[in-house]
């Protein structure tokens, strides 16, 4: 299974997670996003880059009570809260938003 | 209340994981780690406990290029703080027969003799070695 981009043939696991993430630039994340029914909006953005740059720093992807606390210290006390995660990203921001930003399914998550 | 509903609602256990083997060459270290973060994130007490050759899971420079495409999960360990998992304890006898100190762990740790981690793990309600 492949997400196919400018020519490009990105593999994925059966749940969409890109098998090498490495390979994951703006425009995958797009088509992932696009294929969970999300909008990107810059707010999206700023989740997704979050997330890469937690996931850099600490090579696994922090469980939703972990980002919310994080993402509220960084980005400011009424982004961190579930519900405006939720409502950027419906189907769960640690699993949805993680697919886009190209990480591995969170530890935990089921 | 349904009849068979269970009351599970704010029970919280002091779980130990007991870490005896090196990070890598087999999997025992990063599957603790990963239970690790699923019981923190279940909001347990959690505490660590770095014994024997498990001192070398938190020590600084590992470098896995060579382990044929093991992923280096060293840095995932400074990850538990925000886990509020705070209580990383390392046996000194374990630490000193392999001529480390404090200042060679990538994470803040508490040093304690053999002596005192037999009190620690005696006070835990639930013990995970691996």
């Amino acid at each position: 299974m492949a997400y196919e981009v400018n020519g490009k043939t990105i593999e994925h696991d059966e749940e969409g997670y890109l098998t090498d993430l490495s390979q994951w630039d703006k425009d995958v994340a797009d088509l992932i996003a696009k294929d969970e029914g999300v909008d990107m909006s810059p707010e999206h953005w700023e989740v997704v880059d979050f997330l890469r740059e937690y996931y850099e720093e600490y090579q696994i992807a922090p469980a939703i009570r972990v980002l919310v606390k994080a993402i509220g210290k960084k980005l400011g006390p009424e982004k961190g809260s579930n519900k405006y995660l939720y409502e950027l990203f419906p189907y769960g921001p640690a699993k949805q938003a993680c697919k886009i930003a190209g990480l591995p399914k969170p530890t935990g998550c089921v | 209340m349904a009849e068979f509903e269970f009351e599970t609602e704010g029970v919280v256990k002091k779980f130990m994981f007991l870490n005896r083997k090196a990070p890598y060459g087999t999997i025992y270290a990063l599957e603790v780690l990963e239970t690790v973060l699923i019981s923190a994130a279940f909001d347990q007490e959690v505490a660590l406990a770095f014994v024997d050759d498990g001192v070398y899971q938190i020590m600084k420079g590992c470098d896995t290029a060579a382990t044929s495409g093991m992923k280096n999960f060293s840095k995932t360990y400074r990850a538990l703080e925000g886990y509020d998992v705070e209580q990383l304890f390392v046996e000194k006898e374990s630490m000193e027969a392999r001529g480390l100190t404090e200042d060679d762990f990538i994470v803040d740790v508490q040093v304690v003799p053999a002596s005192e981690m037999v009190a620690l793990i005696a006070a835990q309600d639930v013990v995970i070695s691996g």
